[in-house]
């Protein structure tokens, strides 16, 4: 477990992440929006993951709380996107502007 | 320098996550985005156990994509999504602004990466220790003791964190309440 060089670890982590950003920028579908904050949570996680051997255990101990929150935030939202969907038949992004502005 | 069997392993799964995971960002169908993540998913739960954080890698697998997953197709059938008269990709200027955005973040994170390894925080703190803890207390063990000592209180947090969002899910997606 020492052989990989926690830059590459880090690398592919920041190039998750990055490829989530543009997918919340690019994509219209709140679900698959929605998809695109998982992996953005999970390239963090690997961030914690990669760097607990040098910073301690718990950064995986962490990585639970982040995968709880997870969990909690995907029923909330997608609850959320039932009750809009019922009332505007569409799940576009432009149906979520109650709160915009 | 000399590339080891873990090395090609994890070069392997890491092609595996980001491809999968532009895969997921492009295609047009929501099941298929969702097929390609679970790939994501596993590859990186892969890059966890070759990191050394075996039940972490258990668990992605478990919560992210037997949990998670599920709950997200199960959605996307239920609404009926993926038709044709609403286009999910946006125009031309809005890729260009996600490309420029990705840059961004991976300028911006390269940075921030590129610093100092952050300085141990705990007594146990670099790759033999982890290593020795990991000998000592099992791959369970090693997270579970501090999880359960030192985290009592934000686990109890979570644990009601989790609740409300089961009550906060039923009540958002009832019908009356």
């Amino acid at each position: 477990m020492n052989d990989i060089p926690l830059s590459y670890s880090l690398a592919l982590s920041a190039i998750l992440f990055a490829i989530g950003v543009a997918g919340v920028v690019v994509r219209r579908n709140a679900i698959v929006l929605f998809m695109c904050v998982e992996l953005m949570l999970n390239a963090v996680n690997l961030a914690f993951v990669a760097l607990s051997p040098y910073a301690g255990v718990q950064g995986q101990v962490f990585v639970f709380f982040v995968i709880a929150v997870a969990a909690a935030e995907a029923a909330v939202g997608l609850a959320i996107m039932i009750a809009v969907f019922r009332h505007r038949e569409s799940l576009d992004m432009k149906n979520f502007s109650l709160l915009r502005w | 320098m000399q590339i080891t069997f873990t090395q090609i392993l994890f070069f392997f799964f890491a092609a595996c996550a980001v491809g999968s995971a532009v895969a997921m960002v492009t295609r047009r169908n929501p099941v298929a985005c969702a097929m390609w993540l679970i790939g994501t998913f596993f590859s990186v739960a892969a890059i966890y156990t070759l990191l050394g954080a075996f039940f972490i890698g258990i668990v992605q697998i478990l919560v992210y994509a037997g949990a998670i997953m599920v709950l997200f197709l199960f959605v996307i059938m239920l609404l009926n999504q993926g038709n044709d008269y609403e286009p999910d990709m946006r125009g031309t200027a809005w890729k260009i602004m996600a490309g420029g955005a990705a840059l961004l973040i991976i300028a911006f994170l390269g940075r921030v990466f590129g610093g100092e390894i952050p300085r141990p925080l705990g007594m146990e703190a670099g790759p033999q220790a982890l290593a020795t803890s990991t000998a000592e207390r099992g791959v369970v063990g090693l997270i579970g003791v501090p999880l359960y000592t030192d985290y009592m209180v934000a686990l109890q947090a979570t644990a009601i964190l989790l609740l409300v969002a089961v009550v906060g899910a039923v009540v958002l997606a009832k019908r009356k309440v």
